[in-house]
């Protein structure tokens, strides 16, 4: 009990640290409303099932605030219906990414030895692997129409970038003070890692998080894009991709059916990385004055 | 004046130079050596049995595509070796040993799609291209990125500051492929500035190759979008680096008693602080380049730009096999010994590292 409320008064610090910072805020609150749409959306504007003939490549109207595709769907409901496939994506893997990092950095950080040299080595090895390429070629073989599988395909490729800044972090904690003392006190590695080093990585880990996501997103309407993910067809990567293929992007009259996916995408990813350079601000007042 | 000559020529043989460098040196480079060809096997069999033991495998498929075609199964299994350059009726293990020894001839085996071409030989067809397009849109981006992160370190918290800090920050976050259709998009289709047959290809149809005034300006003009579009995207990332690293060469004590030193502004700006700020990029930008040979899978698509990155793409698409496999090999041998090149270069560049090292 008492630690939700320590949390939520935390968080609520957060909040309000985040509303002073203009750039964060503006992140938050497009991350929240393209969130609500994604999921709240759909409920309200079911997907249109029937193509419209009549209707192809229209401008913008009151009847269709971005225009229409291809077949003379509205665009604006497809991003509506697009956001949450992407969003499910990048937070699983975001999530993934950062527990794989998490775990083996700081295990490796903290227990040295021949565990840390096989780690740093492997992070090494595994760093010099071209990931698009490989993430393709293994997309072509593995029929990934799963939102997990595809999260958990991302998080394997992902994690060693952060892990080897973890690692660096926790040896750098290791130094300090308290933790020689609970190191002295024999308190065991899993209370040292998660009760005296991990809660004052927490701002950094949740930044990381919020970078994983963003390449989450990065890769995954890559794939769909070349056409090697059959997700299913509500997404704005397929949007894009479908958009791109018919040869909308030679095509004037079809401007709202390519602008509404690529803004879309390009307003996530603005929002996240918003959202995390005002959270590096807010948690690292060093960086709010001038430096 | 002969005679005290000759001793010294003597000396400057590879073995007496070599018994010059220090041990710690020698084991290093040792160490480097082995560490990235440890590194090129592991990738080589990783893919090896990626791409013969995941369900759904290639060799699998394409031979039953072969069978389906109404050939005998023993057919099928000699061209679909011929094709992959193993034999599929001998056990896995010699599989193995007889596709590392291809590999280490320079054998990547033959195209599924187009015929008995090597692969080997489009890879090099294809290399130049994604060279020249992403190897200089990469310098170009580096260099301008070294220059804006200096000029925005010195002037932190004014307009300029703001302006492309917060821009690179946004290219920085756009995917590269976003940026190449809207600017498609807009220069193309909807102002009509650049006419549409530039943005798909490498040369006009029609133009030969050769040493022509009308062949460079044709090619120019096709690389121009692709290259901007890749420097769009990546200076950002160059200037944000290299702001931070300015901003951390600027508290330097040596910053500070050159300027007390009386050293002029600009001496300071170029020898003192751009020289170590710009230390930790170097070795990205060792390590970028040879990722430049794998060349850019979706800004090539887009382009439809006959560099590695389309032909990795067209493989993907047509499930060409050997293709990918060698693509992604010919990569990652690349990134590998550009690795190799970038720890050499970064103990050279900087002696506080290798002096850090031996005082382990």
């Amino acid at each position: 009990m008492t630690t939700v409320r320590a949390f939520l008064i935390e968080l609520g610090k957060t909040l309000k640290l985040l509303a002073r910072n203009r750039v964060a805020f503006f992140g938050l609150i497009v991350l929240v409303t393209l969130i609500f749409l994604s999921y709240i959306g759909p409920l309200i504007w079911p997907a249109e099932t029937k193509s419209n003939l009549a209707a192809i490549y229209q401008g913008p109207s009151w009847q269709h605030p971005l225009g229409t595709d291809f077949q003379g769907q509205d665009n604006l409901r497809q991003v509506i219906h697009g956001g949450r496939v992407i969003l499910e994506i990048a937070f699983i893997t975001g999530i993934l990414t950062t527990l794989i990092a998490v775990t083996l950095g700081s295990l490796s950080a903290f227990l040295g030895g021949a565990f840390d040299s096989v780690m740093t080595e492997l992070i090494n090895v595994w760093l010099t692997i071209p990931q698009f390429p490989l993430l393709a070629i293994l997309a072509t073989m593995l029929k990934v129409s799963d939102v997990w599988l595809l999260a958990i395909i991302l998080a394997l490729l992902d994690w060693p970038g952060l892990a080897r800044q973890v690692r660096a972090q926790v040896l750098s904690l290791k130094q300090r003070d308290y933790v020689e003392a609970a190191i002295t006190l024999d308190l065991g590695t899993p209370h040292i890692i998660f009760r005296e080093i991990m809660p004052n990585m927490m701002s950094y880990i949740a930044i990381s998080l919020i970078f994983a996501m963003t390449g989450a997103i990065y890769q995954q309407t890559g794939l769909v894009f070349l056409g090697l993910v059959p997700l299913s067809g509500a997404n704005w990567g397929v949007m894009l991709s479908l958009a791109y293929n018919r040869g909308a992007i030679y095509t004037v009259d079809a401007l709202g059916n390519v602008l509404a996916p690529v803004g879309a995408i390009a307003l996530l990813q603005l929002s996240l990385v918003w959202l995390a350079r005002g959270l590096e601000e807010v948690f690292n007042p060093r960086l709010r004055t001038s430096v | 004046m002969t005679t005290t000559v000759a001793p010294l020529g003597v000396d400057r043989t590879w073995l007496a130079r070599l018994k010059r460098i220090p041990l710690d040196d020698l084991r290093y480079l040792v160490r480097s050596v082995l560490k990235s060809l440890f590194t090129i096997w592991l990738v080589t069999t990783l893919i090896f049995f990626v791409i013969r033991l995941m369900p759904g495998n290639p060799v699998d498929i394409f031979v039953q595509d072969l069978l389906l075609k109404g050939l005998a199964y023993e057919d099928a299994q000699t061209q679909a070796a011929s094709m992959l350059g193993v034999r599929l009726d001998r056990p896995l293990h010699e599989q193995y040993f007889e596709f590392l020894g291809n590999l280490a001839q320079g054998d990547l085996g033959k195209s599924y799609i187009s015929r008995n071409v090597p692969v080997s030989q489009m890879i090099v067809q294809r290399l130049p291209w994604s060279i020249f397009s992403i190897g200089t849109a990469l310098l170009i981006s580096f260099a301008l990125g070294i220059l804006l992160g200096m000029i925005v370190a010195y002037k932190r918290n004014s307009w300029i500051d703001h302006l492309l800090t917060n821009l690179a920050a946004a290219m920085d976050a756009l995917p590269s492929y976003l940026i190449a259709i809207l600017l498609i998009l807009l220069l193309c289709t909807v102002f009509k500035v650049i006419p549409v047959t530039m943005t798909r290809g490498a040369v006009s149809p029609g133009i030969p190759p050769g040493f022509s005034i009308d062949f460079f300006v044709d090619v120019l003009q096709h690389y121009a979008l692709l290259a901007f579009v890749y420097i769009l995207s990546r200076t950002g990332s160059w200037m944000l680096t290299m702001k931070s690293s300015t901003m951390s060469t600027l508290g330097e004590d040596y910053v500070t008693a050159a300027s007390a030193r009386g050293l002029s502004e600009g001496r300071i700006i170029t020898a003192y602080v751009g020289r170590n700020a710009s230390l930790p990029l170097v070795t990205r930008l060792a390590l970028s380049i040879g990722f430049v040979v794998g060349g850019s899978v979706i800004i090539e698509s887009i382009f439809v730009y006959p560099g590695i990155g389309l032909l990795l793409s067209q493989a993907l698409y047509s499930r060409d096999y050997p293709v990918m496999q060698g693509v992604f090999l010919v990569t990652t041998i690349a990134v590998v010994l550009s690795n190799f090149v970038a720890d050499l270069l970064y103990g050279w560049l900087d002696p506080r590292i290798r002096i850090a090292g031996e005082a382990k």
